[in-house]
């Protein structure tokens, strides 16, 4: 097969081996696996008519969110639309505790009152799972004033995707953000789709990262199937926000295998195009090959991640059935935050 | 080991679907992600693709068969070694269906209540104790004056908006402050409404207790989204975890003489929503001790000034740290005719009808309801109780209105009461005029709050 990692391609044009080191190798692996399996296994859920609604899956894009985590310290923050697994399965979250929410029931983050856009944990500082386009961009600015008002030192992470590029608040944000010198990074995963969209139908002037120099907004495109290029990029952007100069915008050039969400007929691209993708940029694929170049893993011991991994998605399949579904009382807590079930009509 | 491949729902909403296609034949090795079949909803043909890998053994559903339902076994994938002939037609498994919903099989007895509010009591304590000193002052003063002591007492407390800084306030509010707190806690905003009404609700996330000024309400219209979705739903959306403790503050309602687009009553927009509190003052003494329990609730507060209001004056009790509790109605003047119930400007309404029904030997009980969600309905069925008759007065748009709300709520809890059908005195349901006598047409008047009390004592 043609394949031929990015990573190792540049390597090979600098005439070096990747500067990465095997655990960190294995790190990104294991973390993008998780990911692509436990999605795997919800849209198997899904199907079954165990997880209802809306269900977006992240499947393609999973070295945008692993690059960027390893390039993201404790306390940072992250901020999300409704493809959110994979970013809270990469800054840490329970897989059951998601797979849980997914399935509607008490076991889930948000109690099975969120689902699957709107799932949200303080201890692991992820801010959501937002389901209106666009709406988390002035958000995730609004987590970063924060901390620049508390002068605390840590970043936010505000994705959004080449669709909500197109929305007006994320222009309004750019300027007060670059104006507020705010601690955020605008992260756009351009997977090329709005739904069904592609961005050369929606978009005149492609170059999403470019729109933030009308704002002083420094920014660059980033291949987000080599997360060795995400995390380089990450760091870039990081070390911009805690100097103090400000907002930075990372364009991350990726790509979704599956629908836009559960009912997506899919008829807006070729299967060629896709099976493309799959054989020749994927993410995890690329980093199999630099383990097994490098002589960092065997056949065998990726095998027994691979196991490893279908047994922690398994498990938290297990525990996203076996949880009950939340009392019905649920029904009338968390409304207010004083006194949770009256102050209504 | 042989598994099952269920029919699978590929949408929200689908309950069975045709197998179009199939595109893996008996004894094909399947890799997880391969397309396996074609599937049509009723919306459209669908892949179907493979989760693990294997070989498919066995298909069990025919290619062209209709009506397949959700979760039916459609074909056995296999491991190397096994073949599709040991395979005895598996006995359908019990897929592990969504349990079903306890409110199918209880009677409706919790899901249906409209909310589990215990019978309201009416809270009549005074607002401060006999005999406090008084001191005049515009409601402006009072808005201003609140503010400045919730800031000095709380550094996370901040205010953001269109010319709150520099320019002391399109209206005056935050005059002063700037100088006194600085830019970090007075940030002037660029004209950007859903943005700043976002980054604002994004700062309570993060820790902060953020006041966000609308020069006016109706230029909230373009933060809708993130007032409604992004602060009042998180709490409820994270299980608990996180919400957006933060006031949106500004004029609401007509001024005079501006138009369509700047003279509107959101009460009952905002009012409908759960998770919003909702106030509204009238005079100086609830502008100074509701905002400053706005600013101190752990939930957004929506609070509605008027711009007329503000250069008006009233007494405001001299007491150290004064607040007003929300969900407690004032009786601005008791009666025992007709009850009156209102809020912000059109209180002022309602008491200037109630002087010329007083002429004319009709008692009325003025009610300022103040705060709108929560809303003390004990006050109002108390004076319903004793009165039996009752005109509520608002500004807003006639459909759907808080009068219509409270109403409901009086037919149902009160009914046996009421000697006269409730009136509800509405602005006219028609965009506010220029003109100025159209504009005062198109507005509640105190004549027409006169009138209607006449109708519901038959006078």
């Amino acid at each position: 097969m043609a394949r031929k990692p990015a990573a190792s391609k540049d390597a090979a044009d600098k005439g070096a081996t990747p500067n990465v080191s095997k655990d960190e190798l294995l790190k990104f692996y294991r973390d993008m696996l998780l990911i692509r399996r436990f999605e795997e296994k919800a849209g198997q859920l899904y199907g079954m008519g165990l997880i209802g609604g809306f269900c977006h899956l992240y499947i393609g894009q999973e070295a945008v969110v692993v690059g960027l985590e390893a390039a993201a310290e404790e306390g940072d923050k992250r901020i999300t639309s409704y493809r959110d697994h994979g970013h809270m399965l990469a800054c840490g979250m329970d897989p059951g505790g998601v797979m849980a929410e997914l399935t509607g029931r008490e076991g889930g983050y948000s109690k099975g009152k969120g689902g699957s856009m709107h799932m949200f944990s303080k201890e692991k500082h992820f801010y959501g799972g937002h389901g209106i386009v666009a709406a988390q961009v002035p958000l995730g600015a609004g987590l970063a004033f924060a901390d620049k008002y508390l002068g605390n030192g840590r970043v936010t992470f505000t994705y959004f995707g080449d669709g909500a590029a197109n929305q007006g608040q994320v222009y309004e944000t750019y300027n007060m953000a670059e104006l507020w010198d705010l601690p955020v990074i605008f992260v756009i995963e351009n997977n090329q789709y709005a739904m069904g969209m592609s961005v050369r139908r929606s978009t005149k002037s492609t170059s999403f990262f470019g729109r933030g120099e009308a704002f002083g907004i420094a920014g660059e495109q980033v291949d987000g199937m080599d997360v060795l290029a995400v995390k380089a990029a990450g760091e870039k952007a990081v070390a911009h926000c805690r100097a103090g100069k400000g907002p930075y915008i990372l364009e991350v050039m990726t790509y979704r295998y599956r629908g836009h969400s559960m009912s997506d007929p899919a008829k807006y691209r070729t299967r060629e195009e896709v099976q493309k993708m799959r054989d020749e940029r994927d993410a995890i694929e690329n980093v199999r090959e630099l383990l097994l170049q490098g002589k960092h893993a065997t056949e065998d011991d990726l095998k027994a991640i691979d196991k490893e991994i279908k047994d922690i998605v398994n498990q938290a399949a297990e525990f996203s059935k076996e949880s009950p579904e939340p009392s019905l009382d649920e029904l009338w807590t968390d409304i207010y935050a004083d006194d949770p079930a009256t102050q209504n009509a | 080991m042989a598994t099952e491949i269920l029919m699978p729902a590929l949408s929200p909403t689908m309950e069975e679907g045709t197998l179009a296609k199939w595109l893996k034949k008996e004894g094909d090795t399947v890799s997880a992600g391969d397309i396996l079949a074609e599937i049509e909803t009723d919306k459209a043909t669908m892949e179907f693709e493979a989760v693990d890998e294997g070989i498919l053994g066995k298909i069990l559903i025919a290619e062209g068969t209709q009506g397949v339902k959700v979760n039916t076994p459609i074909a056995v994938m296999v491991d190397e070694g096994e073949s599709a002939d040991d395979i005895a037609a598996p006995a359908p498994a019990a897929a592990s269906a969504p349990v079903s919903t306890e409110s199918e099989s209880t009677p409706a007895t919790i899901a249906a209540q409209a909310a589990p509010a215990p019978a309201p009591a009416a809270n009549v304590s005074p607002d401060w104790p006999e005999g406090t000193k008084m001191k005049t002052m515009t409601v402006r003063e009072a808005l201003r004056e609140a503010m400045d002591e919730e800031m000095a007492r709380d550094e996370t407390v901040f205010l953001m908006g269109e010319e709150v800084g520099e320019y002391q306030g399109a209206y005056k509010i935050s005059q002063g402050l700037l100088d006194k707190y600085g830019p970090r806690r007075v940030v002037d905003t660029p004209i950007s409404e859903i943005g700043f009404a976002g980054i604002g609700v994004g700062a309570a996330f993060g820790g902060l207790r953020p006041i966000v000024e609308f020069m006016t309400f109706n230029f909230a219209m373009q933060a809708i989204d993130q007032i409604i979705n992004s602060a009042a739903k998180t709490l409820y959306m994270s299980g608990g975890q996180m919400g957006a403790p933060m006031v949106f503050r500004g004029p609401n309602g007509a001024a005079a003489r501006v138009g369509a687009q700047h003279s509107q009553d959101y009460a009952a927009w905002y009012a409908q929503i759960p998770g919003l509190k909702v106030v509204m003052p009238y005079s100086a003494a609830d502008a100074k001790g509701l905002m400053k329990t706005a600013i101190r609730d752990p939930n957004p507060v929506i609070f509605l000034e008027n711009e007329i209001l503000y250069g008006r004056s009233f007494e405001v009790p001299e007491v150290e740290d004064f607040t007003i509790p929300f969900g407690k109605a004032k009786i601005e003047r008791p009666g025992k005719d007709v009850t009156l119930i209102s809020f912000g400007i059109s209180v002022g309404h309602a008491l200037a009808a109630a002087e010329t029904l007083a002429a004319e030997g009709i008692d009325a009980e003025v009610i300022n309801l103040r705060s709108l969600r929560p809303l003390d309905y004990g006050t109002v069925l108390e004076s319903v109780k004793k009165t039996n008759r009752v005109v509520t007065v608002e500004e807003g748009f006639p459909v759907a209105s808080i009068g219509n709300h409270l109403s409901a709520y009086i037919m149902e809890n009160a009914f046996d009461y009421l000697d006269a059908p409730v009136i509800n005195c509405t602005g006219k349901d028609v965009p506010m005029p220029y003109a100025a006598n159209l504009e005062k047409h198109a507005l509640i008047t105190p004549a027409e709050v006169v009138e209607a009390v006449k109708k519901v004592t038959y006078k």
